[in-house]
């Protein structure tokens, strides 16, 4: 997978952002594993570890295993003020997990971020690439409810 | 090119929010609709970018009439088509309950007859198809390029941006030509033009929506600052979160070169210019323009020490112009009109207009843009509709989470430059966030310093400790454990960071902590000798796991 990745770009360093979002949006757990770091390091004649830091500077990048669905809640002080942290309460308990956390079975994981710049209708969250606004506890439980229904497990997706 | 003449037109607002909202599912069920009703023929369903609204669900407008519908479903679609459309007889119940301001991104027909209109920027927003590029050309599109690469000199260009007096819309508020004449005149090459699009401020998506909805505006004036400059290559450089942004811009940008707008000698002229898109990772301080080099570059988004700025020594360390993206959707217009035209609008120091995301407890939480000078009290209550809880108005927070806290006492001031430094506040990124007497300061406050300590990048200590030590001091205050102590040791700390850290994102500290403090102090005092939270948001116990810090 990575090879064909890779040869979809020049060899630059300026092309490494772009190469690990192509990566990571590759992988079914959303993540950049340790043997993408390598090749993309080796292709790019970087370090690996000048490619880890790149990736453990941007929030959307993750070295670890993340669900199928990224929950991703902001709790800038526009939807702070506007009752962001009972969302995130709500989505903790519902989940049962913690922000920075994956459920077990690999379906969610939760993050609290900042600004997603739908401010006009906060308190917002975005669930991979779809975004909720104007949310209340009870509409978040009817997303969640609804992305439950999706029965097919994060590893035995794509590939 | 439009050749078909139809009765009525249709606009669909496709941005972030309506989306969200069903606009897809609508826009299907109408298309739908016509077709069974034979009116396809003589009805338009155009889609278009944000009318400005943003919890107004999906939109429609009807024109000639300008009607808006609001909170449109599939279930009213049919009900539009059969009464309006067809009988035209208006559908009340779906109606926008106000008129829509002059200056909101909405237009009624003799607007467009109106000479001082307050839009400059978002004069395309809602009225154009922003995935054609013909809707464009159509409205006076890329003829401002044209009659530079045809009539003018670069010179002349920066002239007319001096007469303009536009002055960069991302936060800084630096003139627009200053930074165009230094690239022009450095003699080292290549050279670049950056587009700052990694829009991350608390409370700020009017790029979003300048983007999605008028993208070719920006390759535009990119394409002129190229050739002012004596650059071949421009990047527009827009946060990993926009997805739409991303995608109508590439799109916009491929077919700017099918129409050799871009590519090799533009226009048939000597000019050649290249953009491409870059998609940030998620990084806040990327607003920042030397993080956004070097993020532009492959690596870590750490802001550099100025001097050289980046007009001597930017991208790969060559001379690179970086402007905010509604201070560039700003120059066609200057090259059209002129330069004095564009300094008609404003105040003494600040010319044009300003696009202002207003949001928090108001009536109509969205998109404007007014002159420069128009008060704080107009943008609450004639724009936004005022408080929408029924509360008193408590406090503003002007330009973004690095912005400054405000009170009532301010509501009458002009929002400029100028009139806001005499209240230590900034025009920052143009967001406003309104609170009523439902807000905690303490609770804002903490949310604030909290979201710096979590984008601080860490190069400096002053920003990475010293957030992680506000934020402490808060919570302590939340917690019903503050001492008087503490606010003045608060406020020595942002005064320290202000004057040590690398760039404006440990700088801000000192912005947001002594205004809040300027205007909210009882609050705080409240907080610590009575332990009491009038709001009843803090805790005012240890138990406050729920405001531990952010990964």
């Amino acid at each position: 997978m990575y090879e064909r990745i890779l040869r979809k770009y020049e060899p630059t360093a300026d092309n490494l952002l772009f190469i690990l979002h192509e990566i990571q949006d590759n992988e079914p757990k959303q993540y950049i594993p340790e043997q993408g770091i390598r090749e993309v390091s080796d292709y790019l004649d970087l370090s690996p570890s000048q490619v880890y830091s790149v990736i453990t500077f941007y929030s959307l990048y993750s070295v670890s295993p993340r669900g199928k669905y990224i929950v991703r809640v902001c709790d800038s002080p526009p939807c702070h003020l506007m009752g962001s942290v009972s969302i995130i309460d709500e989505l903790s308990e519902i989940l049962g997990i913690k922000e920075g956390e994956t459920t077990e079975n690999g379906m969610f994981s939760l993050e609290v971020v900042s600004c997603l710049g739908v401010c006009g209708v906060a308190p917002a969250m975005m669930i991979n690439k779809e975004l909720f606004g104007n949310l209340t506890p009870e509409k978040v439980r009817n997303i969640i409810d609804k992305y439950r229904q999706d029965k097919q497990p994060a590893s035995q997706v794509a590939e | 090119m439009p050749n078909k003449i139809y009765n009525k037109h249709v606009l669909i607002s496709i941005d972030s929010s309506t989306l969200l909202a069903g606009a897809r599912q609508v826009e299907k069920k109408l298309v739908e609709t016509l077709k069974k009703e034979k009116l396809s023929e003589s009805i338009k369903v155009i889609e278009t970018g944000s009318l400005g609204l943003s919890d107004q669900g999906v939109v429609l407008v009807v024109y000639p009439e300008g009607v808006h519908y609001v909170h449109v479903t599939e279930k009213d679609v049919e009900e539009i088509v059969r009464k309006h459309l067809k009988e035209g007889e208006i559908v009340d119940r779906l109606l926008l309950e106000r008129e829509p301001e002059v200056s909101t991104v909405s237009y009624t027909e003799d607007e467009f007859e109106l000479e001082k209109q307050a839009r400059i920027v978002l004069k395309n927003c809602g009225i154009i198809n922003p995935e054609d590029i013909d809707e464009y050309i159509a409205l006076e599109g890329y003829s401002a390029l044209g009659r530079v690469l045809a009539d003018m000199k670069p010179q002349d260009v920066i002239g007319e941006m001096k007469k303009s007096e536009l002055r960069g819309r991302g936060g800084a508020g630096f003139p627009l030509w200053f930074k165009w004449n230094a690239v022009k005149n450095e003699p080292e090459t290549p050279k670049y033009i950056v587009c700052n699009a990694d829009e991350g401020e608390p409370g700020t998506f009017k790029d979003r929506l300048i983007l999605e909805g008028d993208p070719h505006r920006i390759i535009e004036a990119m394409i002129i600052a190229g050739y002012v400059t004596g650059s071949h290559h421009g990047y527009i450089y827009i946060r990993g979160e926009y997805e739409l942004s991303i995608n109508r811009m590439e799109r916009a940008i491929s077919q700017a070169y099918k129409y050799n707008l871009l590519g090799e000698n533009i226009f048939e002229s000597d000019f050649s210019f290249d953009l491409q898109v870059k998609k940030g990772a998620g990084s806040y301080v990327c607003g920042e323009e030397t993080a956004l080099l070097e993020s532009l570059e492959g690596k870590r988004a750490t802001p550099r020490h100025k001097p050289p700025f980046p007009t001597e020594k930017g991208l790969w360390w060559k001379p690179t112009i970086i402007n905010n993206v509604e201070t560039l959707a700003n120059v066609p217009d200057i090259i059209l009109n002129g330069g004095n035209w564009f300094r008609g609008y404003g105040t003494e120091q600040s010319a044009g207009t300003k696009v202002y995301t207003i949001l928090g407890h108001l009536t109509y939480p969205g998109l404007i843009e007014v002159e420069m000078g128009t008060t704080l009290r107009d943008i609450i209550y004639k724009y936004g509709g005022g408080i929408s809880t029924g509360r008193q108005f408590k406090a503003a927070l002007i330009g973004g989470a690095a912005g400054a806290f405000l009170d009532e006492t301010a509501l009458d001031i002009r929002l400029s430059y100028e009139d806001l430094g005499e209240y230590d506040a900034v025009l920052g990124s143009g967001a406003i966030l309104v609170m009523d007497e439902s807000a905690c300061m303490i609770d804002i406050l903490g949310s604030t310093m909290r979201f710096f300590q979590h984008e601080s990048c860490g190069q400096c200590s002053p920003c990475r400790v010293g957030y992680q030590q506000l934020t402490l001091y808060v919570d302590k205050i939340a917690q019903g454990k503050g001492e008087m102590k503490d606010l003045d040791d608060m406020l020595e700390l942002a005064s320290f960071m202000n004057g040590s850290a690398i760039c404006a994102l440990g700088q801000s500290a000192y912005l947001s902590v002594s205004s809040i403090l300027r205007y909210f102090r009882k609050e705080f005092e409240e907080h610590i000798t009575d332990k009491k939270c009038k709001a009843g948001i803090c805790s005012m116990s240890e138990n406050t796991e729920k405001i531990a810090m952010r990964g």
